[in-house]
């Protein structure tokens, strides 16, 4: 070995080949250089890929599907941990996005993301979150048209961020808003709250038990679809995400000037999300969800509307909850099981758990 | 989710209430003590329920509330210190000190953490040997034991950078305070379910004869509470000053044995300051001389902070049954959850935020 050494002959100075390929995230992939390109290319592209994207420019260019009026909404996303029983934070991405769409009657068409990388993320992690990314777009049939990444510094961002875009299309006949509930409408919920909260909060590692709960995280355009098939009518359409159905509720309450009375009894609530919340001091009217929606139809449509949500994806467990009454107004009350009632306020800060 | 589900059965719950109508002869004020039952009635919608003639007055058993403010303000400057892991059950966090709150410290740096138990604190400190941890141990006999338990691990771990904040409070000094008053409107107790099921009721025996009152353990669950109050009022009715159990599945006469040898091992009686309320004679606990090393005030030299509440705040005589929270001027005004004036607004089981939440916004309709 030794021999073979010292027959080398160095012809000047020689410069090391730089790596090109690497298992974690540098501050090198957000310069905008070399290694960016390589990034998008190896890493964005091949799961994402679409002619607006892969055409390389500035900004994509879409062809206007069909006259009419779009629909425009943005969400950042953070959650800690990355990972969680039933999706991650690409899924988390696509879908509230696509969510957000659909809650005005849009057909979600397009999607952007920015990513906020954290310096030393491995990038097999990153390549699982495009995975899923993939996977909730195929679903929810967007195209994932442009990006961008930047590069935190080490202990600047928790792993990373991601901010979506998303565009889509609305039919003419479509007029959905959390301002046009009526007085007399029927109150409909896709299925039982609470269960992305609670699964999220069990990854942590902090809760001192285990639940096999699963995040309800999913595309809810295909179900609103089904729902505009059976019937056009629909007032209101939202999805209880932080904050959980309380706060949705009330937001809907105050934009519409309307009274909204729910029944305690009719509200679903699984087993294991309402014992977590029993020994945390939770209410799961205030938890997060990520594949709910709640919507407020005319009387006379609400139980058309019911087979249809219960025939399609996401909507099996759909039900009715309460109604939309006129005073008072901005507020949202509930009968209680024992016949009482009370009101639902909005969640005021964060959640905490009790002490006893 | 049995144990609980069927303490809900609405059927069940009217034919009691059914009964409480039927029972009920003359007016009567009864207190529950118990901050979580406070919630449970207003959330429930249980004091809709009730016949006119019962009047049910908040008491001080909301472990958060009555925590005085120089202890939060003590809490706050050990948390600020950069060594410091700070824990603390999660609903101490928002609770004003007389400038800020342990969410502001945190967000201005300070490692401020929410754990589910101080036993889970004991486990930062092990993990985390070059750094500080304090628990903020509060609340009534109920955290007592978990808290006491921690000590005796730490200490068994040869843990050097484990304190404890202490401001522990008992029941029947408070309830010997509001029966003592000049001004006790008070006839007949709901007894906290979850202190006795640590304590036993024996403690309440003699309260009960001294002062001519009936007192019922009472549990959570809207049947238990309709149950608590109509033990109380047949009671009342029948003229009988008795300290009796309506909570049997989880609370005996003496109560739990190895949790009381444990507490009584770690903390011994002191004389206790109540928020809103001043201080009531042999009303908490403090550690014990043998464990004076786990105690945070000592180790920190925060001894000697002494702050001023609002001048607005009533908290004190909602705490103690005479006033309600719509009595306060300050109440949905100045004195929100967002901006609360008082602890009262801020715990989970604080009368205001029961009032503001469930209850204030009915009444305007």
């Amino acid at each position: 070995m030794e021999d073979e050494q010292e027959k080398v002959v160095i012809h000047g100075l020689v410069c090391p080949r730089p790596l090109t390929h690497y298992e974690t995230v540098l501050l090198g992939h957000g310069s905008g250089g070399k290694m960016t390109r390589d990034l998008i290319e190896g890493t964005f592209y091949p799961p994402f890929e679409n002619p607006a994207l892969m055409r390389g420019d500035d900004a994509a260019v879409v062809a206007q599907p069909e006259p009419g009026r779009l629909a425009i909404s943005t969400d950042s996303h953070i959650v800690s941990p990355l990972f969680f029983p039933g999706g991650d934070i690409g899924h988390l991405a696509v879908c509230g996005t696509v969510n957000d769409l659909a809650m005005v009657g849009a057909r979600p068409l397009w999607i952007t993301a920015s990513f906020i990388l954290e310096e030393g993320l491995p990038l097999v992690i990153l390549e699982h979150v495009t995975a899923s990314m993939k996977e909730a777009a195929g679903e929810a049939g967007v195209d994932i048209i442009a990006g961008d990444t930047k590069v935190a510094e080490r202990g600047k961002a928790d792993g990373m961020f991601i901010s979506t875009t998303g565009v889509g299309w609305v039919p003419s006949d479509r007029a959905v808003s959390g301002a046009n509930a009526q007085p007399g409408d029927v109150v409909l919920l896709s299925g039982p709250i609470g269960d992305h909260g609670i699964a999220v909060l069990a990854a942590r590692g902090e809760l001192a038990f285990e639940t096999a709960l699963e995040s309800d995280i999913a595309p809810l355009n295909d179900l609103v679809e089904k729902m505009f098939d059976s019937c056009s009518s629909i007032h209101v359409l939202r999805d209880p995400t932080r904050g959980g159905l309380a706060t949705a509720l009330n937001e809907i309450a105050c934009q519409s000037g309307v009274a909204i009375q729910l029944d305690e009894e009719k509200i679903p609530v699984r087993p294991s999300v309402a014992a977590a919340c029993e020994l945390l001091g939770f209410d799961p009217l205030y938890v997060a969800n990520e594949g709910k929606l709640v919507a407020m139809v005319p009387a006379e449509d609400a139980e058309t509307i019911l087979q249809a949500m219960r025939s399609a994806p996401y909507g099996e467990e759909a039900c009715r909850i309460g109604e939309v009454e006129a005073e008072p107004s901005g507020k949202v009350l509930m009968r209680t099981a024992i016949g009482g009632t009370r009101v639902v306020d909005m969640l005021s800060g964060e959640m905490l758990p009790r002490i006893c | 989710m049995r144990y609980v589900t069927e303490y809900r059965d609405a059927g069940l719950v009217r034919g009691v209430l059914d009964e409480i109508h039927s029972t009920v002869t003359k007016p009567w004020v009864m207190m529950e003590i118990c901050g979580g039952q406070t919630h449970a009635i207003m959330r429930h919608g249980i004091d809709q329920l009730l016949p006119s003639q019962i009047e049910l007055v908040h008491g001080p058993g909301c472990p958060v509330c009555v925590t005085p403010l120089e202890l939060i303000d003590k809490a706050i400057a050990i948390a600020s210190q950069p060594e410091v892991i700070f824990t603390s059950y999660g609903d101490m966090l928002r609770v004003p000190g007389s400038g800020t709150d342990l969410f502001s410290v945190r967000a201005a740096g300070g490692d401020v953490r929410v754990v589910y138990s101080p036993l889970d604190a004991v486990k930062i400190a092990r993990d985390n040997p070059d750094r500080e941890v304090v628990f903020f141990a509060i609340g009534f006999e109920t955290t007592a034991p978990p808290n006491a338990m921690s000590v005796v691990q730490a200490q068994a771990m040869g843990l050097q950078n484990y304190t404890i904040l202490v401001s522990h409070v008992r029941v029947p000094p408070a309830i010997h305070a509001i029966l003592g008053a000049p001004h006790n409107r008070v006839q007949g107790f709901l007894a906290a379910g979850h202190v006795c099921a640590v304590m036993g009721y024996w403690e309440y025996k003699p309260i009960a004869e001294q002062y001519g009152v009936p007192i019922v353990v009472t549990g959570f669950e809207p049947l238990d509470i309709v149950r608590g109050i109509l033990h109380v009022l047949k009671l009342l009715e029948g003229g009988r000053a008795v300290a009796e159990n309506a909570y049997s599945r989880a609370v005996t006469f003496e109560g739990n044995q190895p949790a009381q040898q444990l507490i009584d091992r770690v903390l011994e009686p002191c004389d206790r300051k109540w928020r809103g309320i001043g201080v009531i004679p042999e009303s908490g606990w403090r550690l014990r001389r043998e464990y004076a090393d786990f105690d945070a005030e000592t180790r920190f030299g925060v001894e000697e902070i002494r702050p001023q509440e609002s001048p607005l705040c009533i908290a004190g005589q909602i705490l103690q049954g005479l006033k309600k929270p719509y009595d306060c001027s300050a109440f949905q005004v100045q004195c929100t959850p967002e901006n609360p004036l008082g602890a009262t607004m801020v715990s989970a089981e604080g009368a205001c935020a029961a009032y503001y939440r469930y209850g204030h916004r009915v009444s305007e309709g």
